[in-house]
């Protein structure tokens, strides 16, 4: 009796140096099946469609809940997470590529390390006088804490990277990840502290003035931050500390 | 003296908040992480964190957050480092209000509080229903600043593989391995805080992250360090059954309202809201009347075994029951649990606004862990533990909302005492130990590359979890664990002839993986050993045999050690601190 099978071509690179390659699998379906549990089925059983022994392939994954940020990939074409990939809603056979705006590692697992060191040259954290009790934070109203809550959902996945033409070598973009922490930092009674810095951080090389406003962002993303928003927000306060800057001279 | 070297192993919140306090008192940090720290598996926590702030007007205390946190853990909890955690926690929760968490509000721009299982008061902050994300995040950025001053060093992609003891038995640094250029390396350090979180996946399927595999916590038992009450695991009582996991469907659902119930006959076929209210079983809130739908998790998950094994009356005859929040309206569930609605829509493909949830219980947490002392410091001199890799702060059965504060508090406690304890230390003999302990790793690592078997490590490990879920989950019996004990060493003889499909150098992630997978076995002897030994039902261990509490016998801490010898470890028992409150029945069904 045919079962049920699922068929994925995955893309297999064994290091950066190495030619990539593309290898078909295919597995009995189950119902609720993601690419990452196509992925746990081909360690158990590492054989390829035409019957191949190949090794388990190497991909980022941690949580399975989108939320930790690991498994972005390319399914079918598109920036995704690949947990929350479901196998029903895909057509197949599934491709799956690593992202290609980062630096390979091997077969799916790429370097996003760009991303935290973005969030290191834009001061994006709170600076606290210390973790003793120094008692209460500021007042904060629900409708500030509901405007700063979506920009604090970015699970650095760095989706929004990978499909934003700008994003390349040639212009070094920031990308909208960053640019979004900074909007948050800079909204907060006491991170505002850095604002400056921050604007200054987003008007040099690679800043914010590259953005081409082509939205991919803000469709990629998995979370929905609202990426264009704080683009154009970030751009006129860039706008403004320049003119500010060239006026003190 | 030269300052010292301190190593912290896993970015979690307990891993970051001890470099926080080491690198704030002037400290250096060498911070090692499988995943890059803000990836860390604290991020999955969802409902939010306890502190009794009493901002709702209702009399809360520390003192009850205390007595509910002993009450909930059914007494095997040591009282003075559980007692000084929950004062500490209201602090805590400011601080974390000052780093920036976004916190949901009152109107006038408090902080609100929800509630939680295993209590009476709105004691839980909570930052919509990703808090755990939220936390980790403040002390990711707070740990970047300090790495931006050169006072942290980041290993991030590095496994811990072992300590390096020295000949008196002090530990002197560790090994581990670069999981993308496989190198194996030893690393000097005057203390060792180990922060690595859980073990859900000796489980197979749970709802912790792909690296909770307990590996850590295991190749220290197996050097020496005790593992406390390995028995008790928790098994969250609403959880969305997965292929690749089980996804947490918080307890936060139920502390804003949501409802847990089956249709009272059996096989009821009509669609849901054509059931009506008097024909659905809402069977806590019948059973528990004074809790309801917030008893603590080892009492819920037992009542939907109940309904669904013994009652026969899950959904349509397979093991699930309704998390109902449809009677809540749009916008209130989505100011307070948007993140889990979000994650059950993208997973199962309805809406809970709109249609009931169906859930099953999952394994969730491990109360046990590596054995420390009230400095947060194990029997190896120098190695330290915080967070839910060690056993101090649940007994036997962690609070909802519990975990959060219990990492950043044990990770706050243990920076500080290790960096006094480093600051006394006498110099090493030698080399300390390195070069023996990269040669013992080395062999090890020879060992499981050239080994020419035939076993799949990936297939060891699912029967692995399945034996463990079981047998020593929900319902334990002797007879079961017996059979999952034989079964994990069967799994260990069968484990020396494993075969790797991968024997590259490079980011080679079945080789990570099967080394993992040996400490995995090595430690569920620990777990399934423990529930044999304890012949009785206290928390989330529960032993139809053995019904009832038996404190004479067993109000003491389970602490194994390992033994390397056939029979497996070797156990002793400890009497618990119960100075502060006197144990007394635990009865969610009457009035405490």
């Amino acid at each position: 009796m045919a079962t049920k099978t699922v068929a994925l071509e995955i893309k297999r690179q064994a290091d950066p140096d190495s030619p990539a390659v593309w290898e078909r699998f295919e597995l009995p379906w189950r119902p609720g099946m993601n690419v990452i549990s196509a992925m746990m089925e081909i360690a158990a059983n590492p054989v390829t469609a035409d019957g191949r022994p190949t090794t388990p392939i190497t991909y980022d994954s941690n949580c399975l809940e989108e939320i930790c940020g690991s498994c972005a990939m390319r399914i079918n074409g598109k920036a995704r997470m690949a947990c929350s990939s479901l196998v029903d809603n895909l057509e197949q056979p599934i491709k799956v590529e690593p992202l290609s705006k980062f630096p390979l590692v091997r077969d799916l697992q790429v370097d996003r390390s760009v991303l935290f060191e973005n969030l290191m040259r834009v001061k994006a954290w709170v600076p606290v006088d210390g973790t003793y009790d120094l008692g209460s934070g500021p007042r904060v109203f629900p409708q500030q804490q509901e405007a700063n809550y979506p920009l604090s959902n970015c699970i650095s996945c760095c989706c929004c990277m990978e499909v934003c033409p700008q994003f390349n070598e040639d212009t070094g973009f920031v990308g909208a990840a960053t640019i979004a922490q900074v909007k948050l930092f800079n909204n907060h009674p006491t991170g505002k502290v850095f604002k400056e810095e921050r604007l200054r951080a987003l008007a040099g090389d690679g800043g914010i003035q590259e953005c081409g406003f082509a939205q991919n962002c803000v469709e990629i993303c998995p979370k929905g931050l609202p990426l264009t928003e704080a683009i154009s927000d970030m751009s006129r306060d860039v706008l403004i500390q320049k003119a500010k800057d060239l006026v003190r001279g | 003296m030269a300052a010292p070297r301190i190593i912290v192993i896993g970015g979690g919140l307990a891993g970051l908040a001890a470099v926080i306090k080491i690198a704030e008192s002037g400290g250096t940090v060498d911070l090692f992480s499988i995943v890059p720290v803000k990836r860390s598996h604290s991020v999955c926590a969802q409902g939010g964190i306890n502190a009794a702030k009493n901002l709702k007007g209702e009399g809360d205390t520390t003192d009850k957050h205390f007595d509910d946190t002993i009450y909930g853990g059914d007494f095997l909890a040591n009282q003075t480092p559980v007692k000084a955690m929950c004062e500490a926690a209201p602090a805590i929760i400011d601080l974390l209000d000052r780093m920036g968490v976004p916190f949901n509000r009152t109107p006038e721009g408090l902080l609100d509080f929800r509630r939680f299982g295993g209590t009476l008061y709105n004691r839980t902050a909570f930052a919509g229903a990703t808090t755990g994300q939220q936390l980790l995040y403040a002390l990711d950025e707070q740990v970047r600043r300090y790495e931006s001053e050169g006072k942290v060093k980041k290993y991030e992609g590095w496994e811990f593989l072992s300590a390096v003891v020295d000949s008196k038995g002090v530990a002197r640094g560790i090994t581990a391995l670069d999981l993308r250029t496989m190198e194996l390396r030893s690393f000097p350090a005057d203390a060792i805080i180990v922060a690595t979180g859980g073990n859900g996946a000796i489980f197979g399927k749970s709802t912790n992250s792909v690296v909770c595999t307990g590996s850590a916590q295991s190749a220290l038992f197996q050097q020496g360090a005790f593992y406390g009450n390995g028995e008790f695991i928790q098994v969250h009582p609403t959880c969305i059954p997965g292929e690749d996991k089980l996804r947490l469907m918080s307890e936060s659902a139920r502390g804003e309202g949501g409802r847990v119930w089956v249709p009272r006959s059996a096989g009821d076929k009509r669609p849901i809201k054509q059931i009506p209210e008097s024909e659905r079983f809402y069977f806590l809130e019948e059973w528990y009347p004074k809790y309801g739908n917030l008893v603590p998790r080892d009492i819920a998950t037992r009542a939907i075994h109940k309904v669904v094994y013994e009652l026969g009356l899950g959904i349509d005859g397979s093991p699930m029951v309704y998390l109902d929040l449809t009677h809540i309206d749009r916008a209130t569930l989505n100011r307070k649990l948007e993140g889990i609605l979000e994650i059950y829509e993208k997973f199962v493909g309805d809406d809970p606004r709109d249609v009931p949830m169906k859930i099953f219980p999952g394994m969730h947490y491990t109360m046990g862990g590596l054995w420390i002392d009230f400095n947060q410091m194990t029997n190896i001199p120098g190695i330290f533990a915080a967070g839910e890799c060690e056993y101090q702060y649940h007994g036997a059965n962690r609070l909802g909302a519990n975990s959060l504060v219990s990492c950043i508090y044990g990770g706050f406690v243990s920076g500080p005492k290790a960096t006094a304890y480093a600051k006394s230390l006498a110099a090493a003999e030698g080399d300390g130990g390195h070069a023996a302990e990269l040669t013992r790793q080395r062999e090890v690592n020879n060992a499981l590359l050239n080994n020419k078997g035939t076993e799949n490590p990936f297939k060891l490990w699912r029967e692995l979890g399945s034996t463990m879920t079981e047998h020593a989950t929900v319902i334990r019996y002797n007879k079961g664990l017996k059979q999952a004990d034989e079964k994990v060493v069967e799994l260990l003889e069968r484990y020396k002839n494993v075969n790797l499909s991968d024997k590259s150098q490079w980011a080679n992630t079945s080789f990570a993986f099967a080394r993992q997978l040996k400490n995995m076995l090595e430690l569920s002897r620990a777990i399934v050993q423990g529930a044999i030994l304890r012949d009785e039902s206290r928390g989330a261990h529960y032993k139809p045999d053995f019904p009832d509490r038996n404190d004479e016998k067993y109000l003491k801490t389970t602490k194994a050690a390992f033994t390397g010898e056939p029979e497996g470890p070797r156990f002793e028992f400890e009497d618990v601190d119960i100075q502060y409150i006197k144990p007394r029945p635990r009865r969610y069904d009457a009035t405490k």
